[in-house]
């Protein structure tokens, strides 16, 4: 059985499908077969940020409605080839998308990855509800700015009310927090939030922070997931994530501010 | 045939009724005392409905004729629509009129009428209702005016309460972890969270002056106690951030810090 992370926030802006498309090409690149799913029905972006937009043929709507077998929409991608996308339809919206019909696709695919990766819609609607209905496990995605952690414990509030597990009175879904665009120098100033004022609100299991850095929009554009930039602080805090989400002990990083001039020097970054 | 709308559906309420408490079975004294006050108020009783308290004319044994009253209370312009602490030849005559009987509480809330235009004239918070609250709560429901009383139910809520979930609790409301901002708790006893509380708080919200909010830490965006609220702009700087409890004084909120 595969295990079902969905990667959520409310708020849209964050960094889902960045993170939804580091973490599986992650967990793909530790030797686990994982498929990412983009839920995003009618904003299409995933596969822009994996880099296989020109391979889209058949799409997670075309499964959902029996027009396409899931082998047939399924595209492998480029960098790891224990890594596979089932992109979302651009032409239809979220009505496309069923309960039943996203179950019997994730029922499909369990058989045969060890991971599933829903990188949900932004907002609390149909789209966002049915990524996170099957999930075991959640990424909660929040920017340390104050509207992002009010959604995301909207988000939270929905995940331990709405999902199947709870639905079941099963074991609730495991939540996990990641801080994306986080900057140290900022928080300083007062300006941002601190891991501390966010964990006060959501306290949750951090999973990493996720600095903000040029290299994640340079990623994106380059269709490559910023976590095979392993000379980018993001795409280390993103190895990070991976490693402690698999069990692995690592302190976490990129807390406090950037290195002085002569440290960047001659400190020694790997 | 496809569609098929309900046709009913039983939901509970809290309804206002004066009182009205007979110290003495005169009926031609009672009926002049009532045209007195109807005269001060005639507006405020037109059609009122009322529930006759008879708990002083037996405690003292006097007697008194239960259809008779009720025919004086009908002809004035008033509606009775309950009987409390009758004996058993009155409520055995309120049957057979069809007038529900209380079985009498004795912490009662009888207020008296001039109390009670006062406290319709509160304004009621009035929380927005989200259509499907994300939190099921035991929810019993209670019929206001003929009910027995019920024993006090508590629930208990361990899991952090996020933002846009409400829990209702119909007895008092104990909870352990944090209330997020946005997030909505009411009880109809009284509230305790023994940590953060960001949230709103609304306890006794059938009307029952006497609960209290405990928390651990305030930071709420609004507390209310039987209709009467305040905001977090009106919280004093001083109880923020403290461990306070909040009571109901003479429709005043007191917020009092817990040494």
């Amino acid at each position: 059985m595969a295990r079902i992370i969905v990667v959520t926030s409310g708020k849209g802006g964050v960094g889902k499908t960045t993170t939804s498309a580091a973490i599986a090409m992650g967990l793909a690149k530790a030797g686990h077969k994982t498929v990412v799913i983009d839920f995003d029905v009618g904003l299409r972006n995933l596969d822009l940020i994996l880099g296989c937009e020109r391979r889209v043929v058949y799409d997670f709507v075309n499964v959902i409605n029996g027009e396409a077998s899931i082998s047939q929409a399924l595209i492998r991608d480029k960098n790891c080839n224990l890594l596979y996308i089932l992109p979302a339809s651009q032409t239809r919206d979220k009505d496309a998308l069923t309960q039943e019909g996203v179950g019997r696709v994730l029922e499909e695919l369990s058989k045969e990855f060890q991971y599933i990766v829903c990188d949900s819609p932004a907002g609390i609607e149909k789209g966002a509800n049915l990524a996170l209905y099957y999930a075991d496990d959640a990424f909660v995605v929040t920017n340390p700015e104050i509207s992002s952690v009010r959604d995301s414990d909207r988000m939270l509030g929905i995940l331990s009310s709405k999902s199947r597990r709870a639905e079941r009175n099963e074991e609730p879904i495991k939540e996990y927090l990641l801080l994306t665009r986080y900057d140290p120098d900022r928080v300083k100033l007062g300006e941002m939030l601190s891991l501390d004022d966010v964990q006060e609100i959501l306290s949750l299991e951090l999973l990493g922070i996720i600095p903000e850095s040029r290299s994640v929009l340079s990623a994106s554009n380059a269709g490559i997931p910023v976590i095979l930039d392993e000379k980018s602080e993001a795409g280390q805090a993103y190895a990070d994530v991976i490693a402690r989400y698999l069990g692995e002990k690592r302190p976490h990083r990129f807390i406090d501010g950037k290195r002085g001039f002569l440290k960047r020097l001659f400190g020694g970054r790997k | 045939m496809l569609n098929i709308s309900p046709v009913l559906e039983f939901k509970s309420s809290t309804f206002f009724a004066p009182i009205l408490i007979l110290f003495n079975n005169d009926i031609a004294a009672i009926e002049e005392a009532l045209q007195e006050k109807i005269s001060l108020a005639p507006e405020f009783f037109k059609d009122s409905p009322l529930i006759v308290d008879l708990r002083e004319l037996n405690k003292q044994n006097q007697d008194l004729d239960f259809v008779q009253i009720v025919q004086i209370l009908r002809r004035i312009g008033f509606f009775p629509v309950g009987i409390r602490g009758g004996n058993e030849q009155q409520n055995k005559q309120a049957r057979a009129l069809s007038i529900p009987i209380d079985t009498v509480r004795e912490q009662s809330s009888s207020i008296s009428i001039g109390e009670a235009q006062k406290h319709e004239a509160t304004p009621q918070p009035s929380p927005q209702p989200s259509p499907q609250p994300e939190v099921p709560v035991a929810k019993e429901s209670a019929n206001p005016a003929a009910a027995p009383p019920v024993a006090v139910t508590s629930t208990l809520v361990t899991q952090p309460i996020r933002s846009g979930q409400r829990i209702y609790a119909s007895g008092d409301l104990i909870i352990l972890s944090q209330v997020s901002a946005g997030a909505e708790i009411m009880a109809e006893g009284n509230i305790h969270v023994y940590n953060t509380l960001r949230g709103r708080a609304l306890a006794g919200v059938h009307g029952n002056t006497a609960a209290r909010i405990f928390c651990f830490d305030l930071q709420a965006e609004l507390i209310s106690i039987a209709g009467d609220y305040k905001t977090s702009e009106d919280l004093n700087k001083q109880t923020y951030k403290n461990p306070v409890q909040i009571y109901l004084q003479n429709h005043a909120l007191i917020i009092k810090e817990i040494a």
